[in-house]
């Protein structure tokens, strides 16, 4: 593929994931952040968000397999991730963490583990997504294109 | 002789004697017993008598005391109904000079006074001068200076004051010899200002002016004042202070209106000549409308025709060109139309209910081939928030997304139009820029946001603001293309605004990459952040500022840290906010000088006030709400900066 149409396929694929509510504006920020001097800073931030969210998304499933569980940690921790993800724009993990806060703070047990196991498919969905949209932008980089702006 | 009388026992005089003395005898016995009787009941009838006396004249003083009072009451009643009458008369009347000389006349009938003036103080305040008087029609030219001893005496009471007859104030004319004058009271008449009252206050009682107000006795007349007589003077001086405010108030409100009356006439000349001159332009626009259209459809239909007929190829050439001019020449003319009406407000939304999604499917449909002649890619996308149907003005949002639209393919040349149409969040809707963008919802409107994209040249900054103004053209633009107006953008901005939106240009300068924005050169910031994610986007944000950044994740790293150095520190307060709270506290008590201070701004997802106020409380300088933009945070550190406070 030329750099042309690769550019548009990496155009529509960015508006899809905006359309799609995976992204939010703040992505957008991010991207306008990247510049001479922090070339490589979208990828950065968004690496530190998948760590620190398996981090988390496994505390999470250990805390709720405990016998007496803690809910003040596990608000906590999904604090945290629902920062993370807000940071990164990563609209509909942070939409499942308010989610899953709410059922926290009832204490309902239940709905805390159907919550944590939509959490984990938003955030293999947006993972994967982010993964395919660096591999475009990186595919465009080589073939010499230039990237559209934010 | 022999009778047959008897023979007394005794003889005739011996029986005579002694019937006298048994008589006697008797008599002398009634007299005892009477004198006796008499002598026993006269015991009893002197106390009786004694105290008869004295009821009398116990009856005869009472009597004597009761006619007094009765004479004081109904002196007292008189002057009461003087009074009554004296008020009535004072309070009748809203004219202050009437007040004033009512007082006096009718205060020296029921008196009996020789004279009574009143002295008002000047506008100086340091002297008295004799404004009023009952003998003098036009008193002229007394004055007294305000601070004699005696005019201080009776200042300082409420009540009437007895006064020397030789007292500056009482020497209305000139002494003659034989008078002995009469005696004198004055009292003082306090002048309320209109500020005394106050809505729920009650007027001062230190109020700092005073008349003074004097009453003389007739001379050589004996005649005392009496206490009841003083008392009357006294409630007299207060109904007349209460009538001047009056009058007072009453002359204040008249000057207003007057003034209020004069500005309307002016106002409403100054609204006539306005209606003239829209008129009047009105009438140019509707002649100009017509007389400028009929010509220009002349020439582009008879162009149209001429264009089916046989020619050579420089003849189409030709036409076309013709053809091209005059059609712009027809959108020059609407648009300056347009432009008059939407400034003078006389436009009018045609507000209806139409389908959105067809709108902007059909804007790309009529944009599609003018970008596909350049080779341009338009994409259009829609949200799943976007409702289906909306009410609105359909043609000229058409109009004006059409336009945005139409700019992005004239200036680019290469690359792709990506347009976005999405329902606005609220967190967008308070972070937009511009300060004149009020928004007001109500349950159901919403608003439409249309972002287009394109990957053009860009625009230099000092450009932008030329953009919606009409007929200032870019000198690079007009360079590159053909079209432009001048008006188009203009045109769209009122449109928007007529519609309460908002319409503006992000873009990046002449190239396509971002540049970094040296707002800060060398700006020291300490972040203080615990999660790890969050703390990596302010960190790239400040340096994308050109801040120099250090980074601490605790509150025990930031308080080891932070130094004179930092300028600026900037911490991540979460909901308990504790830690954070805590760290302004230390910062302060570590940095008692204010120079020396780093400036300590909080960042937050809360907007709740009880957020900002503990804020405030810990002495922070400023708040920050996320998500924040760039240009949020250089505003923000911008504003900081010069005024050491955000709140």
């Amino acid at each position: 593929m030329d750099a042309l149409q690769l550019r548009r396929q990496l155009i529509e694929y960015t508006a899809e994931l905006f359309s799609e509510g995976f992204l939010d504006e703040q992505f957008t920020q991010l991207q306008q952040l990247q510049d001479e001097n922090n070339p490589d800073f979208v990828v950065e931030v968004v690496s530190l968000f998948f760590q620190d969210s398996e981090r988390l998304l496994n505390e999470l499933a250990k805390s709720l397999s405990q016998q007496e569980i803690d809910f003040k940690k596990m608000d906590a921790h999904v604090h945290q991730l629902k920062g993370s993800s807000s940071s990164v724009g990563a609209h509909r993990v942070q939409r499942s963490c308010i989610s899953f806060r709410d059922f926290c703070n009832a204490k309902n047990v239940e709905g805390c583990l159907e919550c944590l196991q939509k959490m984990k498919h938003e955030y293999s969905l947006v993972k994967d997504k982010l993964e395919t949209f660096f591999d475009l932008e990186q595919q465009l980089s080589t073939t010499g294109g230039s990237p559209p702006p934010p | 002789m022999e009778c047959k009388c008897f023979d007394p026992q005794w003889p005739a005089d011996e029986l005579l004697m002694k019937t006298v003395a048994i008589v006697m005898t008797t008599a002398k016995v009634f007299t005892a017993a009477v004198s006796c009787i008499t002598a026993l009941m006269l015991v009893h009838i002197i106390p009786d008598l004694l105290s008869v006396k004295t009821r009398e004249l116990f009856l005869k003083n009472k009597a004597a005391e009761l006619d007094r009072e009765m004479g004081l009451i109904r002196t007292q009643e008189e002057t009461g109904r003087h009074v009554r009458m004296l008020t009535h008369e004072i309070r009748s009347t809203l004219d202050r000079h009437t007040i004033l000389k009512t007082t006096l006349i009718e205060l020296g009938r029921t008196l009996t006074l020789e004279e009574c003036a009143l002295w008002m103080p000047r506008r100086t305040g340091l002297e008295l001068q004799l404004s009023y008087s009952l003998r003098q029609q036009n008193p002229v030219g007394y004055t007294v200076p305000i601070h004699l001893l005696v005019i201080n005496q009776v200042f300082g009471t409420s009540r009437a004051v007895k006064i020397s007859p030789n007292s500056p104030v009482a020497r209305l004319r000139p002494l003659a010899g034989k008078y002995i004058p009469g005696e004198v009271v004055a009292i003082r008449v306090p002048l309320l200002h209109l500020s005394n009252f106050r809505i729920n206050d009650w007027p001062e009682l230190s109020t700092k002016r005073y008349a003074l107000m004097v009453l003389m006795l007739p001379s050589d007349s004996a005649s005392q004042w009496h206490v009841h007589e003083l008392e009357l003077i006294a409630v007299v001086a207060n109904q007349v202070a209460v009538a001047l405010s009056h009058a007072a108030i009453l002359e204040e409100s008249m000057r207003a209106r007057d003034l209020l009356m004069e500005q309307n006439v002016a106002l409403d000349l100054a609204t006539r000549e306005a209606e003239t001159a829209i008129r009047a332009r009105n009438d140019f626009l509707a002649v100009m409308n017509h007389e400028m259209r009929t010509p220009m459809h002349a020439t582009i239909a008879l162009s149209a025709l001429l264009q089916e007929t046989e020619l050579t190829p420089e003849q189409r050439l030709m036409v076309e060109t013709i053809m091209k001019s005059s059609n712009l020449l027809a959108t020059l003319i609407n648009d300056v139309l347009d432009l008059s009406r939407l400034e003078d407000g006389s436009l009018q939304l045609d507000i209806g209910s139409f389908n959105l999604r067809s709108v902007l499917n059909e804007v790309m449909c009529l944009i599609k081939p003018a970008a596909s002649v350049k080779k341009l890619h338009v994409v259009l996308n829609l949200t799943e928030d976007l409702p289906e149907h909306a009410v609105g003005d359909e043609k000229r949002l058409m109009q004006i997304i059409l336009n945005v639209v139409g700019n992005g393919v004239k200036f680019s040349m290469e690359g792709s139009i990506l347009v976005i149409a999405s329902v606005a969040k609220a967190e967008f809707l308070r972070d937009t820029r511009s300060p004149e963008f009020f928004t007001v919802r109500g349950d159901n409107d919403f608003y439409l946001r249309v972002q287009v994209k394109d990957s053009g040249s860009g625009i230099s900054p000092q450009d932008i603001p030329k953009l919606f103004t009409k007929f200032a053209q870019n000198q690079s633009l007009t360079l590159k293309s053909t079209g432009g107006s001048g008006l188009g953008l203009a045109i769209c901005k009122r449109f928007v605004n007529l519609m309460d939106g908002h319409i503006w240009i992000e873009s990046e300068g002449q190239s396509a990459a971002n540049r970094v924005q040296n707002s800060f050169p060398g700006l020291k910031v300490l972040l203080v952040d615990d999660n790890s994610v969050s703390r990596a986007v302010t960190r790239g944000l400040l340096l994308h500022l050109g801040c120099e950044v250090t980074t601490v994740s605790s509150r025990e790293e930031c308080l080891h840290v932070v130094s004179q150095d930092h300028r600026v520190v900037i911490m991540e307060v979460c909901v308990s906010g504790v830690d954070s709270y805590d760290i302004a506290v230390q910062i302060h008590g570590r940095f008692t000088k204010l120079h020396e201070r780093p400036l300590i701004v909080a960042l937050t997802r809360n907007t709740d006030k009880l957020t900002k106020e503990n804020c405030m409380r810990v002495g922070m300088d400023g708040v920050i709400v996320k998500p924040v933009s760039i240009d949020k945070m250089r505003t923000v550190l911008s504003d900081l900066l010069e005024h050491r406070v955000l709140f």
